[in-house]
């Protein structure tokens, strides 16, 4: 609680706020990248990661053991994966269709089962201090690494390799370029879909859990503020690529930490700008990285926005 | 918030638009009896501002001859005018509680004219006379809870830092902020308080980060104004802060770390008005009260609070307990340089001026736009 650091606060804290509100985009955008990549998009990952928070919460504080809440978040949000699969998997079903229903179903199944939850106190998930080295407590604090943040960048890491390198990411990138090529490889695409979908619902929980169960570390109603829906554009803006989605999400966690940070330091005017930096910075990047030629790059040909 | 699409009253709403006059004439009105409807922003027990109201709401529900219904997570737009409408057509309610800040202009305004005969009681609004007759106001001098929560607040800072975590600038959560401030300079005029607003009433991941910002830059006794303090109280904690509460008693979330807290008391205020309409009796428009009214009351002073913390603050509680205690008091200047309160100048929490307070006093770090 002491020391003053001035403005380095600001570095720090956007630091801090990467590694700290980052993980819930993460874990939603790396279960989307993979449903995505099999040719379908699941619009419904706001309803389940807010469900997988209820759900992980009311676990957590039922059981008194965070893991066995983050381990209910992963089946609630696979189970949400399964039904849009499923649904969509029958004729002239339209995804993105399915995914706002759903979208809407879980986040009204979480504030109804939640209400008894809104009040008790559940454990949290334990966190490593990467910053025993610094006498700071700043840096202590911005350093306090949620173990969920590790293994999602292992995950990044995992799937990038996975799509790249194994049968299973062949697979799974045939599906999605061309259900015909698939067909005729004898894979039957539907289930690979499925299967897909109710992976990358199972991350979305997972995301869920995060946000009850470590930061901010409470359910409530107001828990969410889109971070599931923003992942799925994230998507997008990381080319459909697990990497960059790590990335992807750190930009948007710390670009989110930058309005608190200045206000703490004297820079007070115009805070409500700041906010919006999260949404300046998308669209700058994606000006950036736009292209005449291959504006949809990457994109698996099956989705249904590229088709 | 997306799932405001499915509620109740506003699937019944939608319908009766589409059914039209037909409807008109069948409002399923209550049996007999006062119908009360209570109108909360967010979750009823949210351990903040809609759960104070619906304690409130709950003292009211133990009277006889009444039926309380009750709404959440109505957003401060259009859906307010739906939901107070089909209180008044379906379920005959005849005194409306919409509890958020937001609600009272345009919307209560422009529904009450409407309903005559339907009494709508707004907390926190400003009813000034031309405005309809039927709507009124009420609110709770929290200011005071706050300016005790400060001189707490200053004796238990090593730092001489204390924060503040504020949703939005508008003049009640201005006065809470200056009020702190002014409650810890009391004990030391070294003191400065930190602000940093988050724009939303209630936004969990953007008060928590709110909350780290203030720990890293030194506050050491960290408070807000939030719908739902948990998050900001937890977040505090965890971080080694000493905590002051709000809306509501949060001692369970923190109980080493809690010093106290600025509670309302809704009760007082409902279960009398509710007695003056069934007794047939007017109901001012302009309602106010504070400590000594009952309106609102200090969370019970945490294990951690010193000796000398604890004599201040009974003493000074018991001056404003008396009446006549002024919290902003000349030379006053706010954080610009432009004077306040000139010498000799006080204002009283009964003051209306301090309703429309648009600055922050000399000492806070922060500003309101």
């Amino acid at each position: 609680m002491n020391g003053d650091i001035g403005l380095w606060a600001v570095p720090l804290a956007m630091i801090g706020g990467a590694i700290r509100v980052s993980t819930p985009f993460l874990f939603v955008s790396l279960g989307e990248v993979i449903t995505e990549r099999s040719g379908r998009i699941n619009l419904g990952l706001e309803g389940t990661l807010v469900f997988g928070a209820m759900a992980g919460y009311a676990l957590a504080y039922l059981t008194g053991s965070a893991w066995a809440g983050v381990g209910a978040a992963a089946l609630a949000g696979l189970l949400f994966g399964l039904v849009h699969g499923l649904l969509c998997s029958l004729p002239k079903v339209n995804d993105i269709a399915i995914g706002i229903a759903l979208m809407l179903l879980g986040t009204g199944l979480a504030f109804f089962f939640g209400k008894p939850f809104i009040q008790p106190v559940a454990p949290d998930l334990p966190a490593i201090n990467l910053g025993w080295w610094s006498d700071l407590p700043q840096v202590q604090a911005a350093l306090r690494v949620n173990v969920l943040f590790l293994v999602g960048a292992a995950l990044a890491v995992a799937l990038a390799w996975m799509l790249r390198k194994t049968r299973i990411g062949l697979t799974l990138r045939v599906v999605g370029d061309s259900s015909d090529a698939a067909r005729a490889l004898g894979i039957r695409p539907a289930r690979v879909r499925i299967l897909a979908t109710a992976f990358g619902g199972a991350l979305a929980g997972i995301g869920g859990a995060y946000l009850s169960l470590f930061y901010p570390g409470s359910w409530n109603e107001g828990i969410s503020s889109g971070q599931g829906l923003i992942a799925v554009a994230l998507v997008i803006f990381a080319r459909w690529s697990p990497i960059n989605a790590f990335f992807a999400a750190l930009l948007f966690g710390a670009a989110g930490a930058l309005g608190p940070a200045l206000q703490s330091v004297g820079v007070t005017q115009g805070y409500y700008l700041f906010y919006a930096a999260p949404f300046v910075l998308t669209l700058i990047v994606l000006v950036l990285s736009s292209s005449k030629s291959g504006a949809l790059t990457g994109a698996p040909r099956e989705l249904s926005i590229t088709k | 918030m997306a799932a405001d699409f499915l509620t109740r009253r506003r699937f019944l709403t939608t319908s009766a638009g589409l059914a039209g006059a037909a409807a008109m004439g069948l409002p399923a009105r209550a049996q007999g009896g006062l119908t009360v409807g209570f109108i909360y922003v967010g979750p009823r027990d949210d351990y903040g501002y809609n759960q104070a109201h619906a304690q409130g709401a709950a003292a009211v529900k133990a009277m006889e001859g009444v039926t309380v219904i009750e709404e959440e997570n109505v957003a401060e737009t259009q859906d307010v005018q739906q939901t107070m409408e089909s209180m008044i057509n379906f379920d005959g309610a005849s005194l409306l509680f919409p509890t958020s800040f937001g609600y009272f202009d345009p919307h209560i305004l422009e529904v009450a004219p409407k309903y005559p005969d339907v009494r709508f009681k707004h907390c926190g609004g400003l009813w000034t006379p031309g405005m309809p007759e039927n709507v009124g106001s009420y609110f709770g001098y929290i200011g005071m809870g706050q300016y005790l929560n400060g001189i707490v607040a200053g004796h238990m800072t090593s730092s001489k830092k204390i924060g503040f975590v504020a949703a939005k600038p508008i003049p009640q959560v201005l006065l809470n902020i200056n009020s702190f401030l002014l409650g810890a300079r009391a004990v030391d005029p070294e003191i400065t308080c930190q602000v940093i607003f988050t724009g939303e009433w209630s936004m969990a991941v953007k008060e928590a980060e709110a909350t780290n910002a203030l720990a890293d830059a030194g506050a050491d006794v960290i408070t807000c104004h939030v719908d739902g303090p948990k998050v900001v109280i937890e977040t505090a904690a965890a971080r080694g802060a000493y905590v002051c509460g709000y809306h509501a008693d949060q001692s369970a979330l923190a109980p080493e770390l809690y010093l106290t807290g600025a509670e309302w008391n809704w009760a007082t205020v409902y279960t009398d008005m509710v007695a003056k309409t069934l007794a047939g009796e007017p109901i001012p428009n302009f309602v106010r009260g504070g400590l000594a009214e009952g309106f609102i009351k200090m969370s019970p002073l945490g294990p951690a609070v010193t000796d000398a913390a604890r004599a201040q603050f009974e003493a000074v509680q018991a001056e404003i307990m008396a009446g006549d205690y002024a919290v902003i008091n000349g030379p006053l200047a706010d954080n610009s340089g432009n004077v306040i309160a000139a010498d000799g100048v006080s204002y009283l929490e009964t003051d209306v001026e301090l309703e429309s307070m648009d600055y922050l006093v000399d000492g806070v770090i922060g500003s309101t736009s």
